[in-house]
């Protein structure tokens, strides 16, 4: 808007010539040609691939074969009624469940940690980061070595101080857990310094005025930290709801050997994408009922999010901004 | 986790907008026919194909071969090349293709061309029958693949563990140890006994698909599908017989459960954690790659329990979108003639499928070094030639998957047998279906 206002001359001209109709086409028209090359990239590469996504679920598609006949809703009704994609749903949401939500608190801690007087204060913020930039392969290689059942160095910390060993990728809530602590080595460090360069932005007249009415340090985190960050927080719970029902290459590269895409013997971490995986690519080939899965992923991730949205706005209390929440503690 | 996760969706759906763009033949030709003309060569695994592309290459100057793919897992192997021939662009000129993935294939014989129009037919005698056929779609009409290696059976085992166990340890009298698979149970809870810290085998789905392989070729001749293309898991006596018997062996504890082909079971042979491992030819080559130099001298071959069997064995077979289909066939016959396959034999140790080759005193007098210098030319082309293969229905990789992860739970301890196989009859149905 401000853009228009700024191009618009101060004087009329004369309203015949050339370059005055060029300017206004300019005006009006350029803003939109400006925002053209995000559009048309995402009608090529998000838009088309969705559509023809859906496209395809609606026939019986062998990924090889020549004629795929048309089937309507086929897919869908078989795949609502696949015990083996409502255990890949109940898999991923239980990963999801306990890889976000200690994630987020402990991003949020580290944020706060991060946002307090430090010596080589920058050296520590960029070191949070180093997990997000190392290979999402190699730390879940890594990571499958340390959970291995025999030979693996978490077993053998448990046996010394006399645990018996765990089976991680044979036992279902075993291997959500060491999954879970795969993603959040990766991704805390993320989220903290999203919320730190939130933090940042919080204005520092509100803490030194609770300060000089009494408020602890944890008294100022609850009631003015995390309420002025509600925006930053579920921004980052949106994208953590994508990204962790999207799970794939974890999982994945956890489980090695024999047909890994099924997460272990039993399915015990097999995840959502990891079933569409299965069914549209090895050993199926089914791409129709693939990508009817990766359809029934699109619908359950929006609304897992919104139901995210929803509970964060409960959690932050009634009050919109923080003038309010400032007002709270007087 | 925003941008790699959007990107993971992208992606599949750019394997759809590839195959669409393919399809419509936007894949421009180049015809720059002046320098040497490359072609790429997809394996997974060891073929052992390095001197034959050298030797090759200094007769044709004008052709240059890259090889892909080499020590590779199939189970990655098979879905990329499944890719490429969908998306129309990306497979090699030449691609191996593993028995169990080829009948799949044959459903779908127009992404292959056609080797009977290219002279290939007078190539019939240079094969074992059964492998020759096994080429040729339902119809015989088109010839996909050409036949590179089999997978003739023996028992791998480890002198040392068994010298600890206080078993003998010489190929003979081992292989007079267990005739059958109940023996071979037997001289198992012998060694279990002994505690030598070792397990006896490395994994109950590796001994079951070769019992049932062994069984299925030794009786009906098929074992998830009968010839017929019907499933027959639950009715086929001889996947029951072979069962049961795996599942003796994991009931007298022999098993290390280290799951066939992950991190663990390479560890375990790298620590000398089981001593015995059932060995069609082409699993010398892994055996040796994973135990490493350090094993060297310490495994010897055996005899296999029970008579014979077949596990494996592959093809090679030229893409349509190959751009250089002449050459590449040229190359796909050189490979798998009898001279290249004793090449390959020699360098890793798959089995000859050539008659010629198998008949060929360079085979039949060739020992390994790895392997205590064991005869490996007697001990796997003398059974070859008298293979009974086992017949493999459309799904058979989809259905074997169900079956044998089945056996791994039982083996883990999460199911019982009979569970077990109420859960391998379901869930094979189901794989069938899909």
């Amino acid at each position: 808007m401000s853009v228009q206002l700024d191009a618009r001359p101060p004087v009329l001209p004369a309203p015949t010539t050339r370059s005055h109709r060029l300017s206004r086409f300019d005006t009006r028209y350029s803003p939109y040609l400006y925002i053209t090359p995000f559009f048309l990239l995402f009608a090529v590469f998000g838009a088309y691939p969705l559509a023809y996504t859906f496209w395809v679920s609606l026939h019986d598609w062998d990924l090889l074969g020549t004629d795929h006949a048309f089937v309507g809703a086929e897919n869908y009704t078989r795949l609502l009624a696949d015990a083996d994609f409502w255990h890949a749903v109940v898999n991923t949401l239980g990963i999801f469940v306990i890889s976000t939500v200690p994630q987020l608190l402990a991003a949020l801690w580290l944020a706060n940690l991060l946002n307090r007087q430090l010596r080589a204060r920058t050296g520590w913020r960029m070191a949070v980061l180093i997990p997000n930039v190392t290979s999402t392969a190699a730390v879940a290689i890594v990571f499958g070595v340390l959970f291995g059942r025999e030979f693996g160095m978490v077993n053998w910390l448990l046996d010394l101080i006399g645990i018996d060993a765990v089976g991680w990728k044979s036992n279902r809530f075993a291997s959500w857990v060491a999954i879970s602590a795969m993603v959040d080595w990766r991704w805390t460090g993320y989220n903290a310094l999203i919320f730190l360069a939130a933090m940042q932005a919080i204005p520092r007249d509100l803490y030194e005025s609770a300060a000089i009415d009494g408020a602890s340090r944890a008294r100022q985190f609850w009631s003015i930290t995390v309420p002025l960050l509600k925006p930053t927080i579920i921004f980052a719970v949106i994208i953590s709801t994508i990204g962790g029902l999207q799970l794939f290459t974890e999982p994945r590269l956890f489980h090695s050997g024999t047909n890994p895409i099924r997460g272990g013997p039993l399915r015990e971490s097999q995840t959502v994408t990891m079933y569409m995986f299965e069914n549209a690519f090895a050993p199926h080939y089914n791409f129709g009922y693939g990508s009817a899965v990766a359809w029934l992923l699109f619908a359950l991730i929006a609304i897992v999010a919104a139901v995210n949205v929803l509970i964060i706005r409960r959690l932050g209390g009634q009050t919109p901004g923080g003038r309010a929440a400032k007002g709270d503690l007087r | 986790m925003g941008a790699t996760s959007r990107r993971r969706l992208a992606a599949v759906a750019l394997v759809a907008a590839t195959a669409l763009l393919a399809s419509t033949g936007c894949a421009g030709d180049d015809a720059a026919e002046d320098g040497p003309i490359t072609l790429t060569v997809d394996v997974f695994g060891q073929f052992g194909y390095e001197e034959l592309y050298k030797e090759y290459m200094a007769s044709h100057p004008d052709v240059k071969i890259v090889e892909r793919g080499t020590g590779g897992n199939l189970d990655e192997y098979s879905p990329k090349l499944t890719q490429w021939l969908a998306a129309g662009k990306g497979a090699g000129d030449v691609v191996a293709i593993e028995e169990g993935l080829l009948v799949e294939y044959k459903a779908n014989p127009g992404n292959f061309v056609n080797l009977l129009d290219h002279g290939a037919a007078e190539l019939k005698g240079n094969f074992l029958d059964w492998k020759w056929n096994g080429g040729l779609t339902a119809d015989g009409k088109q010839l996909i693949g050409l036949g590179t290696d089999v997978g003739g059976m023996a028992m791998c085992y480890r002198k040392d563990l068994f010298a600890k166990a206080g078993l003998p340890t010489d190929r003979d009298a081992v292989s007079k140890l267990w005739p059958t698979w109940q023996d071979y149970i037997t001289v198992g809870e012998k060694f279990k006994a002994a505690n030598t810290g070792a397990a006896f085998l490395d994994a109950a789905t590796n001994t079951f698909n070769t019992i049932v392989l062994q069984t299925a070729g030794n009786t009906t001749g098929y074992h998830y599908y009968d010839t017929g293309d019907n499933l027959v898991v639950d009715s086929n006596p001889a996947v029951k017989q072979a069962w049961d018997t795996t599942m003796d062996i994991i009931g007298s504890g022999l098993s290390g459960k280290y799951g066939a082909w992950s991190e663990e079971w390479v560890s375990a042979f790298k620590q000398a954690k089981f001593a015995t491992i059932a060995c069609p030819a082409w699993m010398t080559g892994v055996i040796e790659g994973n135990a490493g130099a350090a094993a060297k001298g310490k495994w010897d071959i055996a005899q296999v329990p029970g008579n014979g069997g077949n596990w494996g064995g592959s093809y090679l077979a030229v893409p349509k979108q190959s751009k250089h289909q002449a050459e590449a066939i040229e190359l796909a016959k050189f490979l798998t003639s009898a001279k290249g396959q004793i090449g390959a034999f020699k360098a890793k140790g798959p089995l000859p499928s050539s008659p010629q080759a198998l008949d060929d005193p360079a085979i039949t007098g060739s020992t390994n070094a790895y392997f205590s210098d064991a005869p490996v030319g007697q001990i796997f082309a003398a059974g070859a030639k008298n293979l009974k293969p086992v017949y493999m229905g459309p799904k058979n990789q989809a259905v074997r998957t169900e079956v044998e992860n089945a056996v791994r739970t039982v083996e883990l301890g999460q199911r019982t047998p009979d569970q077990g196989w109420t859960d391998a009859v379901t869930n094979a149905k189901k794989a069938a279906a899909k």
